[in-house]
Parts: C-alpha cells; structure tokens; sequence
C-alpha cells in the first residue's frame, strides 16, 4: 500500500445555513482544492457524504450534482456514502484506502448536511432513523434517548450518584462550549456554566438541552492524494498514519451499552496500523454528539480505564494544557453536528492543528492527531490517526 | 436460505402477547428479536419457540422530545430476558416522573397487548413491560 496524504482541508461556518446541500459542499470543496493548488478537473473521484438530503430538501443522489457544482471531470466517478454521524470519515477511509491502493492518485472527499432546516419534531425523526427501524425506532426511540440509556447504565455499572456522574458531564459541555468559543466556524461560540446545562430543558432523562449537540448545517471537504505527489503540491501534507473501521448490531445486542465494541475494534487497528499508542496523540477529535459520547468515546480510545473518565473535564485534563487536548474545535456540542459533514469537519481541525494554524485554539507542538466517528446507535465507528 | 421467524411472524406472536426468538441447536443461544443468524455462534441451525416474557431492567430513559408522530413523555427500557437477549420496548405501568435509577434490576413481565409504533408505512407492534410486584 502507498503512503497517502491530505493537501488542501476546508469548511464552511456551521450553524443554521440559507445555502442549499450542494452549494455548501460547493464552498468547502473549492477551497480544499484551491488550497491544493490544484484545478477541480484534475481529481480523479469523489466521496461524497450525505445522510438525510431526501427529508432536508428532497434530494437524492446528491453526489453527481455536486461533481457538477464542483466542476469535476467526466471520468471522475462521484458516488454517495452514508453511516448516518460517521458518513464522512467513512467516505475519507474509503478514499484513502483507494489511493493507497493505486486506483487513484488524487481525490476528494467530505459530506454536506442541512440538517437545522428540517425544525426539532422532523429531525428527530429521521435521525431516529439510523436506529434498527422494526425492533428499535418504532418504540418512539431517539438518539438523545439512546445516550440516556447508555448513561444510566453507566451510572448504575460503576456506582456512581447520577447527580454527580450529571456534573461531570455538564463540565463536559462547558469545556467544549469553552473551546467553541475559540472557533469563529463553531455553531455556538458562548461560553456556559455547569448550572446552565442543569438548568436546561430535560430531552430524555437524564440529558438536558445542553447535554445534547445541536442539529447543524454546514460541509466540510478534504482533497487526498499519493504522498509523492502531495509533496510536490503544497508544502505541509498531513499524513495518514492509521486508519479503523468496524461495525455492530442493534444497540439491544450490543447490551453493554457502557462498551462501544465498535470503537475498540476500530481504534485498535487504527493504533496499530500507526505504530502508535494513546499516549503518543496529542490533539483528538471525537464523536460528543451528547456529553456521556465524550466520556464513554475517551474510554474506548485508551485515554482512560473502563469507568474512568467521567470527570476527565471536571480535572481539566481535557483542555488545553491537559492530559490530552480534546476536542479544541468545541466538538460537535458547540462546533455543531451536520451529520454528513461532521467527520471531515474533525479531520479539517487535526490537519489544521497539525500545520499550527489553529489561532486562538492552536495546541502547541501538535504533531499526532486522531478522528474518532461515531455512527448511528453505536453500529459504526471510523478512526483516522494523522500525523505531520 | 429460509429466513427463519421473520418480523410479520414476530409481531403476530406480540399481538398475541407471545415472544418469539430462535432456539440455536448448536450452542443453545436464544435470539430475540430473531435474526438471520445465531446472536451468540452465527450459526443457521435455528429453530422458532415462544420464550418466557419475563425479565430484568438494565436501563431505561423518559423520551419528553419526541420523534414527530410521538406523544411524549413515555418510558423506554432495555430489558434483559431469562433467555439472555435484550429487547427494547414500553414500560407502560410506571409514571414517566417516577421513572427513577431504582428501576435498574426491577423485574417485568411482557404485557398481554403491545403498542402500536409504526411511524413509516405498515403497522408495527412494540413490546411493552409490565413491572412485576416485588
């Protein structure tokens, strides 16, 4: 397999957007490569990630429409991946795993979502989607409940107080909210208080608003290529050390809700691959779609024992100057959650950590950064360690 | 291959107020909800029986924002049955603003009518628990 790099990495602000799927892929997608130095005719694919676009705007097979507004060539195949919250990293995998093979030399890849368009009662719907459809969605499940349950179990599994485990979490959200407060493309750019997210509406018990990521619009696109050629484009590639993929069932046969089996597959062959262990990360991007993800995705990736993490950010080991600096974009919690974009959104703030050009956010001396996706009720789950 | 109990058999058992699953002649599993395969070896040797409703609360959750065509607050639960598989249905006997950490480890049985839950084309029945006294 060849070595494989990532050149340009671009995004649009996230938040609630007028533009339509395409035109913000359109943005995200020139820019990643303009920032290439590379003409759009010059790719030879697209991985084109989109999750919901029939319910945001009734839009299928979006992919080839956005080869369109991208001005890419006839020859250049454009096809859509969807893994519901992990479409993107998936779609980067899959466009890394063909160029290291040698079918492409150079390609692009990110997802679009406008997922705020659709309004609370509808959005909830259709990601409850992304649950198994005859045993799972049709009891009324959401993605917010299925967190909750997780966090009671992991209440009830490690004896902790639910109260104080809340606390925890809610200092998770003020951590990320904290971050996003460094990222003018972050949806929410606010700083909050533990007693803001304990005082928020409750949205299944025992998350509260600010306990939840908010639905986002946004795109993000990365242009990928052989390293040789990357070297020759621009002059800080970003290379792709390790890559992980794996998958599960229904969340009723995971069981161990506290366990995401998924992300300790993935992560150990992302691990691996790489030649690397937690200890050697110093930036992460990872899947707090719910402040209980943030706890329960830092111990599936090694940072922590099993049980362990819940007051990582409590300690402040997660911020800057910390144990390991989590999620300086301000996560999905405040950067914001356009399902289809969110894992090249991920993989746009390690490139850029790991090129020093994070500004305010900048955590010094980044040089290993790893992407952790979550998709869907724990079913899939892509990891990506980048390294400059 | 013949897909060996499939969701329309599984839900006319419900409406009946019986669980389904599949009996693996290999290594004994049951699997409930049924599956192409054994949920513990993957083996195909499966074979349709009825298994005891009754089982234990490993979770739950109160949805109060609720998926559109769903009127909240209502009562989620994961329940482990006697037979090992979980399966996730209603809690229908406990008032959403009671639900409380003390549910985990309470026992309940399936009730004799499930809900209806279908919010895409075609009717779908849902499981719901009943807590049983202790």
């Amino acid at each position: 397999m060849r070595e494989v790099a990532i050149l340009g990495a671009a995004m649009t602000k996230f938040g609630i957007s007028r533009k339509s799927n395409l035109e913000m892929f359109a943005e995200a997608g020139l820019e990643a490569i303009g920032q290439s130095n590379l003409e759009p005719k010059e790719l030879q694919a697209l991985f084109f990630g989109n999750c919901l676009g029939d319910f945001e705007e009734g839009q299928l097979h979006m992919a080839p429409f956005a080869h369109a507004e991208l001005g890419l060539s006839l020859s250049a195949p454009a096809t859509r991946f969807e893994s519901a919250c992990a479409t993107a990293t998936v779609a980067i995998r899959h466009a890394t795993l063909l160029v290291a093979s040698g079918v492409y030399d150079l390609v692009l890849a990110g997802g679009t979502e406008r997922a705020a368009r659709m309004g609370t009662p509808l959005a909830t719907r259709t990601f409850a989607m992304a649950c198994q459809a005859q045993y799972e969605a049709a009891a009324g499940l959401t993605f917010p409940g299925v967190f909750a349950l997780a966090t009671h179990l992991y209440a009830h599994k490690y004896d902790l107080p639910l109260a104080a485990l809340k606390r925890d979490m809610a200092e998770v959200a003020v951590k990320n909210h904290s971050h996003g407060s460094l990222n003018p493309k972050a949806h929410f750019q606010k700083v909050i208080q533990v007693e803001t997210v304990l005082s928020g509406m409750m949205v299944a018990d025992p998350l509260q608003l600010l306990d939840c990521c908010p639905f986002s619009d946004g795109a993000a696109a990365v242009v990928i290529a052989e390293a040789g050629m990357a070297r020759k484009l621009i002059k800080n590639p970003v290379y792709v050390a390790g890559m992980g993929q794996a998958s599960a069932g229904p969340l009723y046969r995971q069981q161990d809700l506290t366990r995401v089996r998924a992300r300790e597959t993935s992560a150990r062959a992302a691990y691996d691959q790489a030649g690397l262990t937690p200890q050697d990360i110093d930036v992460v991007e990872l899947h707090d779609c719910f402040t209980i993800a943030e706890i329960l995705a830092l111990e599936g990736l090694g940072f922590y024992d099993f049980g362990k993490a819940h007051d990582s950010a409590a300690r402040g080991e997660t911020t800057f100057k910390g144990k390991v600096v989590v999620n300086p974009s301000g996560g999905l919690k405040a950067k914001g959650h356009p399902i289809g974009a969110t894992g090249a959104a991920q993989v746009v703030e390690i490139v850029e950590q790991l090129r020093g050009e994070s500004g305010a956010r900048q955590v010094n001396g980044a040089r290993v950064g790893l992407v952790d996706t979550l998709g869907g009720d724990f079913g899939t789950v892509c990891n990506l360690i980048l390294r400059s | 291959m013949e897909y060996p109990l499939t969701f329309e058999q599984y839900q006319q058992g419900l409406s009946e107020g019986k669980l389904l699953g599949l009996h693996c002649q290999s290594c004994g599993a049951y699997t409930v909800p049924p599956q192409g395969v054994c949920r513990n070896c993957q083996g195909q040797n499966l074979f349709p029986v009825e298994v005891k409703g009754e089982g234990t609360i490993r979770t739950f959750t109160v949805i109060r924002v609720a998926p559109e065509g769903k009127q909240p607050p209502y009562v989620l639960t994961l329940v482990e049955l006697e037979q090992g598989s979980w399966v996730m249905g209603l809690l229908t006997d406990r008032d959403p603003e009671k639900a409380d950490m003390g549910l985990i480890g309470k026992r309940v049985r399936l009730a004799p009518h499930p809900g209806n839950g279908s919010l895409s084309p075609g009717e779908i029945q849902v499981p719901k628990f009943n807590l049983i006294a202790d």
